[in-house]
């Protein structure tokens, strides 16, 4: 916060303080210190008035003292030489009659924080562990730990050590504490201090005089001690059992830790110290401050992820206040949540009834989720609460009430006739993206039960330009191809529009290339559409509520009474079976897109894609390699092509055995199973990407099917022409010997092969290429080109066809 | 372990800040505010982390109380030092306020480093502190004409009221010593109802948290003796005669409580320190031992012309001695609900619509027992609907209940010995506070 006129204040304090009238009255030296204090505090610098404040601590006024103390060492960082001055005065009062003054200079002394003033602070340190005072004592011993941290990797002092273990005995209990924390920090990189078995057997019987953050400091350094045997195990425990009730809940949850982390051993005990503390628990469910409520929350569903009936009997008290905050709010839910039984499902559920319309939304919304997981067990009653929240025509409503519907849908399949005639009219009131999602998403699943749905999505559709979000836009793409499937008649006109306006206009590619995809699919005709796109519609596996089995107490004790629970995360791991409410919202899409995902790669595996997915990452990483250009021009027009293809027929024909020395003929066969579904228009595109020039095609389902193509080859010695043929002419033979025959026989007869059985054998297609002059180098090259195209075309369709075998 | 601690004002202007360990060099404070403010709405969640910062804090007097602290603190521990802090700055100040930390700021200060060393605590006791702190308390209360209410008609003290001004404890404990200030002594039942009744007016759940706190003045006080009800019971299984016997369900003491009489006579002995303490808790489950204070009966109607017509009858059903102050019912109401027009029975009521909260407040400053009160209210809502009546939701109830105790816990006798040389006032003080006391409709 900047200060006005905190140069002008600065100055005239520093004339106050160097006033030899004021310095005289003591009442008005220590107001004047005061006020230099309070400008401090308000975010003045005042660190030019050091020297002046360096005088003034030499008074008898003890406020005054403390005053100039806690300027000095907010700013004896900034001035190590003035501050040498002030040991002076601080090693004068170590040695003063009055305790009080000596603990003052002593603490102050140590919170300089100056590693150069080290070697004068540590004498009085010595002297302060055997002071008659016990205030004086308990500064001593944590002036020890801040002298090692401000030097951190230096010796420790073992004689410094030995005193503060036999400090342990001191009669005050404070220092005795105060030297476990003290050797903690010195002793930080050996592990902390030694429990050993008298220690523990001291601490826990000197544990009565302590307060209470005493007893929580010796029963958290108690964690590390082992019992040797289950006697004195049991006799620790026992002794520890009143504190396990304890009214403070510090010392009960530190205790329930001690417990925890003794009888990692015995499940059995275990579970009794939970049962035991959960009275105290609750006490502190009701207690006056929200935040230790709010701690009790968190901490007593850390407890239920091991008994998850621990609270059965007083869910009442989980009920919320309608004061509370709304994080205490949302805890409360979740508790109430996991205590559902026959009994108290109508209680409860009333009560939650009551939070949907709750001011704050996001506890309305953590209402409404919550009687969407009570619906997995009680799906009834809680459709009947959740349809009848619809009609107040509130968009954060509506649009939490749709998601949980569709999330209650995905695990409670027989609930969709009722979700089904709720949903008409919902379109209106939903704003958010999220919720829209979730209406789309039930749209597409359950469109044939919905009499409305195509008119709703021919809104969104009509609407898609001005959409400004991604997920809705995709979910709107998937939503209207699987309405198309079940009503198509409705539905094929809006879908086309769609589709042109995802694959023209669309700018995100992510919306694009879905588009594309169902395209692509659509041409595939329609029962592979329906494969790919009727997925599952429901998991009742991830159901039901009751019945959870309990975790072992391992998998939390380590985070009980830490920071852990309380964070907005914390309760993740525990609902992972179940789903927690923030975690529960986009828990239905990833299990319906998870297994096309999946499926795909499953589909990968399979041995002989294998071998042409590995073929063409080689072929791929090959090409850069090849250093081969392929270049258009010069053109060679259609009639050219033909002239010298049937020449070079002729020619082979002719002289079939003869070796010409600029020309060169060669047979290959490419493994590319699907890229004879490809339309001609894909195929030249993808050659051309590459700078071959496709001529001539036959369409795309006869037989015998054929690609005739060229380019030229920039190459070292010479450029060349290469001219090709691409031919399938059906069946792929294995011995290449009759191919001639095989494929004159096929000419006739294969075209009437049904196309579905086909594709998901090998196609094998024959390559042939003519090439002048001869360069074989480059034809190698040239192939490994042309395979590598063929073999992205022919798994973009696979990608495809792995999703028709969901 | 405390790393840092810092006072914020509810505006979030840093009123006190101490750093105990000299380690973080970030601006803590600001960082914690810009993620105050980076929430919506007033409630950031207890715990906030940045990086290997984490904030813990409380709300207490409409400021922040913050800590920064480890990972793997204690909760606990952090949430009830941060509040008995709260507390001993209310005792050592007087009150509980930006302004009253603002004055007392060196108080403060001096209070922290005793209370912390090196981010241990070492103690809270204001036993042990008030050997420590020296400087004077600054007291921030205005002068004020209702301060001579006990002067008499002739500047003579009358002790005409028998009752202590509430706000007869909120001074600083401190003042006693120096000025010789009367010596006092408070013995406070306060309790706490949750309650919830139906909207068929069955009681679904009543609970009570109650505590005794002593709150004293005297400078030199060695024992005091306080004895409760003798038919209290504490639990549910101990066999209850005929009769109007006080029942609670669990209670837990103070440590310094001595108990050797309260099995056989109830009664508590101990040596109270300066400032306030808590002596007792207990609470009580779903058995109130009277009927609950209050009941309602609602008529809700939409009229022909889209308005939405309240008809609420609020009875008390204390005893005719008692009464409830500063009574406040809040009904929520459909949103978008825009004027309201209302027709109360007595002008010193009030009601208003607060669209912020969408509800219609409801205020009676005092409600004698054995009364009934009624209120009509006209909404005018537009496109209400029939469904618009769900989010006419429960009715939250606020009240004060003086000299009433919802579980019958009385204080016998309160003793003091050895018997006090001076002149001691000794006030016994019941009250019974709202913590939720929803009705459904």
């Amino acid at each position: 916060m900047p200060y006005l006129g905190g140069e002008e204040t600065v100055r005239e304090l520093k004339r106050a303080l160097s006033n030899p009238n004021v310095q005289a009255e003591p009442l008005r030296y220590r107001n004047t210190v005061l006020r230099v204090v309070r400008a401090m505090s308000q975010g003045v610098n005042v660190s030019g008035l050091f020297s002046e404040m360096v005088k003034a601590c030499a008074t008898v006024d003890v406020v005054q003292k403390k005053l100039v103390y806690m300027f000095l060492c907010s700013y004896a960082s900034l001035n190590p030489e003035l501050s040498l001055l002030v040991i002076n005065t601080l090693r004068k009062d170590c040695q003063d009659p009055n305790p009080m003054v000596r603990s003052l200079a002593l603490r102050n002394m140590s919170n300089l924080r100056l590693p150069s003033l080290v070697e004068y602070v540590e004498q009085p340190l010595t002297a302060g562990l055997r002071d008659r005072a016990a205030c004086v004592r308990r500064v001593a011993v944590l002036g020890w730990a801040k002298l090692y941290n401000l030097q951190p990797g230096s010796d420790i002092d073992a004689a410094v050590v030995n005193e503060l273990y036999s400090l342990l005995r001191d009669p005050d209990p404070v220092v005795m504490v105060n030297c476990l924390r003290a050797l903690d920090e010195i002793l930080k990189e050996e592990g902390g201090v030694v429990i050993n078995k008298p220690i523990t057997h001291h601490l826990l019987n000197r544990m009565k005089e302590c307060d209470v953050w005493g007893q929580c400091e010796v029963l958290r350094v108690l964690q590390r001690y082992r019992p040797q045997s289950d006697d004195e195990l049991f006799d620790i425990l026992s002794l520890l059992d009143a504190s396990l009730v304890s009214p403070h809940p510090p010392v009960m949850a530190a205790t329930l830790s001690l417990f925890l982390s003794l009888c990692a051993d015995l499940p059995a005990v275990s579970l009794a110290a939970l049962e035991r503390v959960s009275g105290p628990l609750l006490a502190a469910c009701g207690s006056g401050s929200r935040e230790m409520r709010f701690t009790a929350l968190c901490h007593i569903q850390l407890l239920m992820r091991s008994v998850p009936g621990l609270m059965g009997p007083h869910f009442k008290r989980f009920f919320c206040g309608y004061a509370e905050p709304a994080y205490i709010k949302q805890r409360k839910m979740q508790i109430m949540v996991e205590l559902v039984n026959d009994e108290n499902v109508s209680m409860l559920l009333d009560e939650l009834k009551g939070y949907c319309t709750d001011v704050n939304t996001d506890t309305a919304q953590a209402a409404i989720q919550a009687i969407g997981h009570i619906g997995r067990s009680y799906s009834d009653r809680c459709l009947e609460i959740l349809t009848g929240l619809l009609g107040l025509k509130q968009d954060h409503i509506t649009s939490a009430v749709v998601q949980t519907l569709r999330d209650l849908v995905w695990v409670c399949p027989q609930c969709s006739d009722t979700v089904c005639s709720a949903l008409e009219g919902c379109e209106e009131t939903l704003q958010d993206s999220q919720g829209r999602q979730a209406l789309l998403w039930l749209l597409g699943v359950y469109g044939d039960g919905v009499s409305s749905a195509p008119y709703t999505l021919e809104a969104f559709i009509d609407g898609v330009k001005s959409e400004v979000s991604l997920g809705v836009k995709m979910e709107l793409l998937t939503a209207t191809m699987r309405l198309f499937l079940t009503r198509p008649a409705e539905t094929q006109d809006m879908l086309g529009r769609l589709l042109h306006y995802c694959i023209e206009e669309e700018t995100d590619m992510c919306v694009r290339d879905l588009g594309l995809l169902y395209y692509h699919l659509l041409k595939c005709g329609i029962e592979e559409t329906r494969n790919v796109l009727q997925g599952r519609r429901s998991d009742p596996s991830l159901g039901v509520l009751i019945g959870r089995p309990a975790q072992p107490i391992s998998q939390w004790a380590c985070s009980f009474n830490t920071l852990e629970p309380l964070k907005k995360g914390g309760t993740v791991t525990q609902t992972a079976s179940r789903g927690s409410p923030e975690h529960e919202a986009s828990k239905p899409k990833t299990a319906v897109e998870l297994p096309e995902t999946l499926d795909c790669s499953h589909i990968h595996t399979d041995p002989p894609d294998s071998a042409s997915t590995g073929q063409r990452s080689d072929s791929a990483a090959e090409l850069p390699a090849a250093s081969l250009t392929l270049s258009l021009s010069p053109t060679l027009s259609p009639e050219e092509f033909e002239r010298r293809w049937l020449q070079r027929c002729s020619l082979q024909s002719e002289e079939a055995a003869e070796e010409s020395s600029d020309f060169l003929q060669t047979e290959e066969r490419i493994c590319c199973s699907a890229v004879l579904q490809r339309s001609p228009q894909t195929l030249q595109a993808a050659m051309q990407l590459v700078n071959i020039q496709t001529l001539a095609f036959t369409p795309p389902s006869t037989l015998p099917w054929r690609v005739f193509f060229y380019t030229h080859t920039a190459g070292t010695p010479a450029s060349t022409l290469i001219l090709g043929e691409l031919l399938y002419a059906g069946e792929a033979d294995p011995a290449p010997k009759d191919e001639e025959e095989e494929e004159r026989k096929a000419d006739g007869e294969a075209a009437a092969e049904d196309l579905t059985g086909r594709k998901d054998r090998q196609v094998e297609v024959k390559v042939t290429l003519k090439q002048q002059p001869k360069d074989e180098e480059a034809v190698r090259a040239f192939l490994s080109v042309l395979s590598t195209v063929l073999h992205t075309l022919s798994s973009e369709r696979h990608d495809e066809h792995a999703a028709t075998h969901l | 372990m405390i790393r840092q601690l810092f006072i914020l004002s509810s505006k979030g202007d840093p009123l006190l800040f101490r750093d105990f360990r000299g380690e973080t060099g970030d601006d803590v404070v600001n960082v914690f505010y810009q993620k105050v403010t980076a929430l919506p709405g007033d409630q950031p969640p207890v715990v906030m982390t940045l990086r290997d910062l984490h904030f813990l804090h409380i709300r207490q007097g409409g400021l922040y109380w913050v800590a920064t602290t480890t990972a793997d603190s204690s909760p606990f521990t952090i949430v009830e030092f941060l509040n008995r802090l709260a507390a001993l700055v209310k005792d050592y100040c007087g009150g509980l306020s930006e302004k009253s930390v603002q004055m007392n700021f060196a108080l403060i200060y001096e209070l922290l480093d005793e209370v912390l060393d090196y981010g241990h605590i070492q103690t809270t006791s204001s036993d042990m502190l008030k050997n420590f702190l020296q400087s004077e308390a600054v007291s921030s209360r205005p002068f004020s004409l209702f301060d001579l209410s006990n002067v008499g008609l002739f500047g003579a003290d009358t002790q005409q009221s028998k009752v202590a001004p509430s706000s007869a404890a909120a001074r600083p404990i401190q003042a006693s010593r120096e000025q010789g200030g009367r010596s006092e002594i408070f013995v406070d039942v306060v309790e706490r109802m949750s309650v919830v009744v139906g909207s068929n007016g069955v009681l679904m759940k009543a609970d009570v948290e109650g505590e005794i706190r002593v709150k004293c003045f005297m400078p030199s006080c060695s024992e005091i003796r306080i004895g409760l009800n003798e038919e209290l019971s504490i639990g549910k299984s101990q066999l209850r005669g005929y009769g109007a016997a006080v029942r609670v369900d669990r209670c837990s003491f103070h440590q310094g409580v001595r108990l050797d009489e309260f099995d056989s006579h109830r009664i508590l002995r101990l040596c109270p320190s300066q400032g306030e303490q808590t002596v007792m808790q207990y609470q009580l489950t779903d058995d109130l031992p009277t009927a609950p204070p209050f009941r309602l009966f609602p008529t809700i109607e939409r009229d022909g012309t889209g308005r939405l017509i309240l008809f609420l009858k609020l009875r008390c059903d204390l005893p005719p001695k008692s009464s409830a102050v500063n009574v406040c019912a809040s009904v929520p109401v459909p949103k978008g609900a825009v004027s309201l027009s209302q027709e109360l029975s007595s002008p010193d009521q009030s009601a208003e619509l607060q669209s912020q909260n969408r509800a219609v407040v409801w205020q009676i400053p005092r409600l004698a027992g054995g009364t009934q009160l009624s209120a009509l209210f006209k909404l005018d809502v537009p496109g209400l609907s029939s469904a618009s009546m769900l989010e006419v939701g429960p009715v939250g109830l606020s009240f004060e209940l003086p000299k009433f105790s919802a579980t019958g816990l009385q204080i016998r006798f309160l003793r003091l010995s050895p018997v006090q040389p001076a002149p001691s006032q000794r006030w016994v003080r019941y009250v019974t506070h709202s913590d939720s006391y929803s009705i459904r409709i």
